[in-house]
């Protein structure tokens, strides 16, 4: 199975360490159970790009290209446009990325950042179709970690709201034989109708902690990520890592989303 | 191919195949089904087929994969090419990939990997049929093929997904209601331990009814949970009457 990833491991004294902390409810970095890294959002930090932002979540940094240009629509969708998000674990972001194919992180990363926008129609693919049945504009989310210090999905999810947030979607014109080519002289910017935030919630030791770092996600059992729109709804759920919850954990993580989602939708917002 | 919604929950309530709100589909549950496996198992929900079987543990190779202290769990997800209604190339699709990841970590919470270090533990899963919830039926398969296999388990892992449709949170959709519905929600837990080991979401829901949902999949496993062991059960049923019926034969033909 050659798109599993090699694990990273931890030294059992920090683990032991961690777990030690997490039950007198302190953390290594100084942070309570439920509080976030600090976090920057920047928009527009990519010239060539139709939308960009770089989030950083303490040390982890990602940045989000946005690229549209024009396609021809899914059989089963002729009237929408078409969203594609990828992710890139380059590299340079950890010893553990290697180059080659996406591997199942990536994969999984890039799935639950789609998921979150798709379900809660954050981008109005129906406004996004040209001519029905034979061209749309297709929105290319590029998802580009540079720095991995942990909790990748909360961080790309906020980075690909706010790259979206800043897009120009060139405007079109249709020649003599019926083609349609972008006309980049013009543009409209894309107008989100939804802002869905993914919040990732991890069960170390039994305690619920909020925004895992690398050292606490090797030391977790697993961490349930919950993706809110700006109405409080629920549009995306992955549990992730090998262990498991309670069923009173999981309700309880849902509530700390909700809380928690608001706070970070602020800070794309506007 | 058109591309209408159907309609989904009838006038008198029954879903699209005439099940109530809280009805799984009918289900069969068969163990230890391939000869050259160390374990396997099919689960037919529905119009969804599912085969899964296991190798292992057994020596890993290349030979650095394996870890000093505990077994690496390996898991492929795949859809055979004529089990949707449009060919799917046997290529393993970013869908496959990712259910194989959620599948295998639903599994992991089960099993006491630190027996076995410097090992691996193979489960291949084949969507024969596909008519929705195939990941939880590959779920609720490989846990009965890991038991088959002899690997000690804390409990089985069962699987079984919730959902709305057209507003009425169900139990199990099957594929048009997965398409059309408005949200899906996969889970698997071990039953005797109430631990959830994979819980998804896709659609919108407000959170209480994702609560909802959670406790409705939950049920539902609990009912998948009791026929798993049964189908283990008779697995094993199976081999007395077997050595009953040999040992009837030599009775008579040595008298």
């Amino acid at each position: 199975m050659r798109w599993m990833a090699r694990e990273p491991v931890i030294s059992r004294i920090k683990k032991k360490r961690i777990l030690q902390l997490i039950s007198q409810g302190k953390r290594a970095d100084g942070r309570g159970l439920l509080d976030y890294r600090e976090i920057t959002v920047e928009k527009g930090v990519i010239r060539t790009a139709e939308g960009s932002a770089m989030v950083c979540l303490g040390q982890t940094e990602v940045v989000v290209g946005i690229k549209v240009g024009l396609n021809t629509p899914y059989p089963d969708t002729p009237n929408e446009g078409i969203l594609t998000v990828n992710a890139e674990l380059v590299p340079l972001a950890s010893p553990t990325f290697e180059p080659g194919p996406p591997d199942e992180r990536a994969i999984e990363l890039a799935r639950v950042v789609d998921r979150g926008i798709r379900s809660s129609r954050a981008i109005p693919l129906d406004r996004l179709c040209i001519v029905p049945g034979k061209r749309v504009y297709i929105v290319f989310v590029d998802i580009y970690i540079l720095n991995h210090d942990g909790n990748l999905v909360d961080a790309s999810a906020l980075a690909a709201l706010a790259a979206l947030s800043n897009t120009k979607i060139f405007g079109y014109q249709i020649d003599e034989e019926g083609r349609v080519l972008l006309d980049k002289s013009i543009w409209r910017p894309m107008e989100l109708q939804n802002w869905p935030v993914a919040v990732s919630v991890a069960n170390i030791g039994g305690e619920l902690v909020v925004d895992p770092c690398l050292d606490e996600e090797l030391a977790m059992e697993a961490k349930l990520t919950i993706t809110v729109d700006k109405d409080g709804r629920v549009c995306a759920m992955q549990k992730s890592g090998p262990g498991s919850f309670s069923a009173e954990q999981v309700v309880e993580a849902i509530d700390i989303a909700r809380d928690k989602a608001a706070e970070l939708r602020s800070m794309v917002m506007g | 191919m058109s591309h209408e919604k159907p309609k989904l929950i009838g006038d008198d309530g029954r879903r699209v195949d005439g099940r109530g709100p809280a009805d799984l589909r009918p289900i069969h549950i068969e163990v230890d089904v391939l000869a050259n496996a160390d374990g396997s198992a099919y689960v037919e929900q529905g119009g969804t087929k599912v085969l899964a079987a296991v190798y292992g543990p057994k020596e890993i190779h290349p030979r650095h994969l394996g870890l000093p202290n505990r077994a690496v769990l390996r898991c492929r997800y795949h859809m055979a090419p004529f089990s949707v209604e449009v060919r799917k190339s046997p290529a393993p699709s970013r869908r496959e990939i990712e259910l194989s990841k959620v599948i295998r970590e639903a599994l992991e919470p089960a099993l006491f990997l630190e027996y076995y270090p410097r090992t691996a533990i193979d489960v291949f899963i084949e969507v024969l049929q596909a008519d929705g919830g195939t990941r939880c039926a590959s779920i609720t398969a490989a846990s009965l093929a890991l038991a088959d296999a002899g690997i000690p388990m804390r409990d089985l892992v069962a699987a079984c997904a919730a959902g709305k449709v057209e507003g009425v949170l169900v139990l199990d959709l099957c594929d048009l209601e997965d398409k059309y519905g408005e949200a899906d929600v996969p889970l698997a837990m071990m039953p005797g331990l109430g631990r959830i080991t994979l819980l998804q979401m896709d659609g919108l829901l407000t959170p209480e009814e994702l609560k909802e949902c959670i406790k409705l999949a939950m049920d539902g496993c609990r009912k998948i949970y009791s026929m798993q062991k049964e189908a283990l059960r008779e697995r094993f049923l199976r081999i007395r009457r077997e050595v009953e019926a040999a040992e009837a034969a030599e009775g008579g033909a040595g008298g």
